[in-house]
C-alpha cells in the first residue's frame, strides 16, 4: 500500500484552561493521498483549525496534544522537536489563513514577507529570492509584481493579501496546503477567484489540500473527500458525492438542509439545527449531537457510537444505523 | 513630511506662546513677591527694588514688556541671582542635566526593552514573574529613597564612588541609576504588555507557520509593533528629565537645572520662573514632534498630514 501523506490516528487534544480542560479533539482519525484535496466542515469550535494547526505542531498555548499519533510525509509530527516543526512548518506544510487584513506583518513589505520564508527553507541569496518572490506573485494572478514588492500590506485590497498569503505559503512547495477559511473574510466575487485560483494551483503544482470551512458551496466545489466535524469528532467522512447525495449522520443532513436553495419555485424558510454548540468543558456522555438530534434515541445520550461503514470510503458515527437491528432485537428503547 | 514639520513648528510656537502667557499671568496671581522675603529689606528699598525690575507698572505692560523682548531673545535679569541673566543660567546648567538624562535615558532603554522582551518570551515563568517584580519595585520606589541606598552603600560604606559632582566618568553611575530605574521599569512593563499584546496578532502566527524560530518572531516581527507605546512614553519623559531632576541633583550635588525650578518657584523669581517653564515646554513640543516623525519611520501605515 502506499504511504500516506497524511495519517492521524486517535488524535485527542484538549486546552488547559484555568476553568478546566476544554477537550477540543476527541478521538479524531482520518487519513489523505497525495494530491487529495479533502474538506473539513463543521461549525465554529468544532475543531476543524485545531485539527489542521496540530498538524503543524501549532497548537496554541494552553492547548496539548492528549494521546494519539499524527503521521505527515513520514514525520512523527507529536514526537517532534520544536526545531524540527519549524524546519517542516512553511516548507512541507503551510498555511494560508481566514483574515488577510491581519494576517500579514503591517510593518514590512509584501516583498520582505515572501522572500522570508524562501530563504529561511532554501539555500538561495537574496538576489534568488527575490527573483522567486516575483514568480510567485505572478503565479497567483497579481500584477507588476515587482511594484507589488515594494508595497505594504496596507496598500493593498483584501483579495490581493489573500494571494500575496497563497504566494508565501506555496514559496517553498509544500506537500500540503492547509487553507483555514481561506474566503471567510473576503467578498463573494473575490471568494470565486480565489476558489479559482487554488483549483488552478492545485493541478499546477500537484498538492494535497486541506480545506477548513463552514460553507458547504466551498467543499462541494473543491474537494474529493469531505469530513464533518461536530465537538471535536469527525461524526461523517465520505467523498464529496456520498456527503452531498446520501448522508449518514443527522447533523450532515441538518447542514445540508440548512443551505438555501436557488430554484426552488415556493418561498421556503431555512431549516436551522435547533439547539447550542455543545460545552467542551462538560461534553455529554453519548453522543454529542444528540441534545440537537431529531431522531435521538435513549442509547444516543448513553453511548458514544461506533464507527458504521457505509461504503469503502464513507462512514459515520451514527446509531441510527442500527436502529433496525436494535428495534428487532429489543435492544434499544 | 516638510509640510508637516513647518506645521507643526507653527503649532509649537503657538503652544509656547500660552503656555507663557498662563504662566504669567498665573505667577502673578500668587501672593508674594521676589522681595518680600527679605526681612532685612526696608519697604523704600523694596521699592527701589521693584521699580529697577519694573515690577511696579500695570501687570498688563509688563505682560507685553516681558513677550516683546522674549521674542527678540532677551528672557531678562533674574530677580534673585543678582546680575545674571536667565538665559545665561540656563545655558549654564541645563547641558549639565540634559547631559545627565541623555545618558539616563539611554540606559533605560537598554535595560528596559531587553528587559520587556525577555518577560514577554518567557511569560508566566520564573523568568517573567522575577523581572516583574522587580519592574514594580522600580516603579514603587521614589527616586530619593533609591538615591540615598546607593550614596549610602557605594559612597560612603565601600567608597568606590564619588558622592559629589560629575567630573569623572565613576561620577556619572550613581546619579544615572537613580534617574533611570524609574523609567527603565516603566519600559520594561510597558515593553512586556505591548508585546504580548502584539503576540496575539494573526501576523505573529503567520510568521511561526512560517517556520521561524521563536526569538526571530519576537525580535522581527513583534518588536517593531510593539515598539510605538515605549515612543510614545519615552519622548516627554527625555523632555522632563532633561530639564533636571530637583532631587537627583540635590542629593548628588549637581549643578543642574533641576533645582532651578523649585527654588526659582519658592523665591518668586520671575524671570526664573518664566524661563524654567518656557524651556520645559518646548522640550516636550520638540520631543513630540521627533515621536511623530519615528512613528512615522517605523510604521508605515502611519500618515503624518
Amino acid at each position: 500500500m502506499k504511504e500516506k501523506l497524511l495519517d492521524i490516528r486517535d488524535e485527542y487534544l484538549s486546552f488547559f484552561t484555568p476553568a478546566g480542560e476544554i477537550k477540543a479533539l476527541n478521538g479524531v482519525s482520518f487519513s489523505m493521498d497525495e494530491g487529495e484535496v479533502l474538506g473539513i466542515v463543521g461549525e465554529s469550535g468544532s475543531g476543524k483549525s485545531v485539527t489542521a494547526y496540530s498538524i503543524m505542531g501549532l497548537t496554541a498555548y494552553p492547548g496539548r496534544l492528549v494521546s494519539g499519533s499524527i503521521r505527515f510525509n513520514g514525520h512523527e509530527v507529536e514526537k517532534m522537536s520544536e526545531k524540527e516543526l519549524r524546519k517542516m512548518r512553511g516548507n512541507e506544510v503551510s498555511i494560508i489563513f481566514q483574515d488577510p487584513m491581519t494576517s500579514l506583518n503591517p510593518v514590512y513589505t509584501i516583498g520582505n514577507q515572501i522572500e522570508e520564508v524562501i530563504l529561511l527553507h532554501t539555500d538561495k541569496t537574496r538576489e534568488e529570492a527575490k527573483k522567486r518572490a516575483k514568480e510567485l506573485l505572478e503565479l497567483v494572478g497579481i500584477n507588476e509584481p515587482e511594484r507589488r514588492l515594494k508595497q505594504y500590506p496596507h496598500e493593498l485590497s483584501g483579495g490581493m493579501r489573500q494571494r500575496v498569503m497563497i504566494s508565501i505559503a506555496l514559496a517553498c512547495e509544500p506537500k500540503l496546503l492547509i487553507a483555514d477559511e481561506p474566503t471567510t473574510a473576503l467578498d463573494v466575487t473575490i471568494q470565486a477567484q480565489i476558489l479559482e485560483l487554488m483549483k488552478e494551483l492545485r493541478s499546477k503544482l500537484d498538492m494535497s489540500i486541506i480545506m477548513i470551512t463552514h460553507d458547504l458551496g466551498v467543499v462541494a466545489s473543491m474537494c474529493e473527500k469531505i469530513a464533518v466535524m461536530y465537538a471535536g469528532h469527525i461524526v461523517e467522512y465520505g467523498t464529496a458525492d456520498e456527503i452531498f447525495y446520501e448522508p449518514g449522520h443527522e447533523y450532515t443532513k441538518g447542514l445540508i438542509k440548512s443551505i438555501p436553495k436557488l430554484n426552488s419555485s415556493e418561498p421556503e424558510r431555512l431549516v436551522p439545527i435547533e439547539g447550542q454548540p455543545v460545552d467542551l468543558l462538560n461534553p455529554p456522555k453519548g453522543c454529542p449531537f444528540a441534545p440537537r438530534c431529531g431522531s435521538c434515541m435513549k442509547i444516543c445520550l448513553r453511548e458514544m457510537p461506533e464507527k458504521t461503514e457505509l461504503s469503502e470510503t464513507h462512514y459515520s458515527y451514527c446509531w441510527l444505523h442500527r436502529k433496525a437491528e436494535f428495534e428487532k432485537g429489543g435492544g434499544a428503547e | 513630511m516638510g509640510k508637516y514639520i513647518v506645521k507643526r513648528v507653527g503649532m509649537g510656537l503657538l503652544s509656547i506662546f500660552v503656555v507663557a502667557t498662563l504662566t504669567f499671568f498665573l505667577m502673578n496671581m500668587v501672593p508674594g513677591g521676589p522681595f518680600v522675603a527679605e526681612k532685612s529689606i526696608s519697604k523704600a528699598a523694596q521699592e527701589a527694588l521693584a521699580s529697577k525690575y519694573g515690577l511696579d507698572k500695570p501687570i498688563m505692560e509688563r505682560y507685553f514688556t516681558y513677550i516683546t523682548d522674549f521674542v527678540k531673545g532677551d528672557m531678562g535679569y533674574s530677580l534673585r541671582q543678582r546680575g545674571r541673566t536667565v538665559s545665561d543660567i540656563i545655558f549654564s546648567k541645563f547641558p549639565v542635566s540634559a547631559g545627565l538624562a541623555g545618558v539616563a535615558v539611554a540606559v533605560a532603554l537598554c535595560v528596559g526593552i531587553p528587559l520587556g522582551c525577555l518577560s514577554a518570551y518567557h511569560r508566566g515563568k520564573f523568568g517573567d514573574r522575577f523581572i516583574i517584580v522587580l519592574a514594580t519595585c522600580g516603579i514603587a520606589i521614589p527616586s530619593f529613597i533609591s538615591s540615598v541606598v546607593l550614596l549610602y552603600t557605594f559612597g560612603s560604606r565601600l567608597n568606590l564612588l564619588p558622592t559629589i559632582g560629575l567630573n569623572t566618568f565613576k561620577s556619572y553611575i550613581m546619579p544615572v541609576t537613580a534617574l533611570a530605574i524609574y523609567p527603565a521599569a516603566y519600559i520594561t512593563r510597558l515593553m512586556r504588555s505591548s508585546l504580548l499584546d502584539v503576540m496575539g496578532q494573526d501576523y505573529i502566527r503567520t510568521a511561526k507557520a512560517k517556520g521561524l524560530a521563536g526569538f526571530k518572531v519576537m525580535f522581527k516581527h513583534a518588536l517593531r509593533n510593539a515598539i510605538l507605546p515605549v515612543v510614545t512614553y519615552v519622548g516627554p519623559m527625555l523632555a522632563g528629565l532633561m530639564t533636571g531632576s530637583f532631587i537627583v541633583e540635590k542629593i548628588f550635588t549637581i549643578p543642574g537645572l533641576g533645582r532651578e525650578f523649585v527654588s526659582s518657584i519658592t523665591n518668586r523669581d520671575y524671570t526664573m520662573i518664566m524661563g524654567t517653564t518656557i524651556i520645559l515646554a518646548t522640550l516636550i513640543i520638540v520631543a513630540n514632534v521627533i515621536v511623530d516623525i519615528l512613528y512615522k519611520i517605523i510604521d508605515p501605515r502611519i500618515n503624518l498630514k
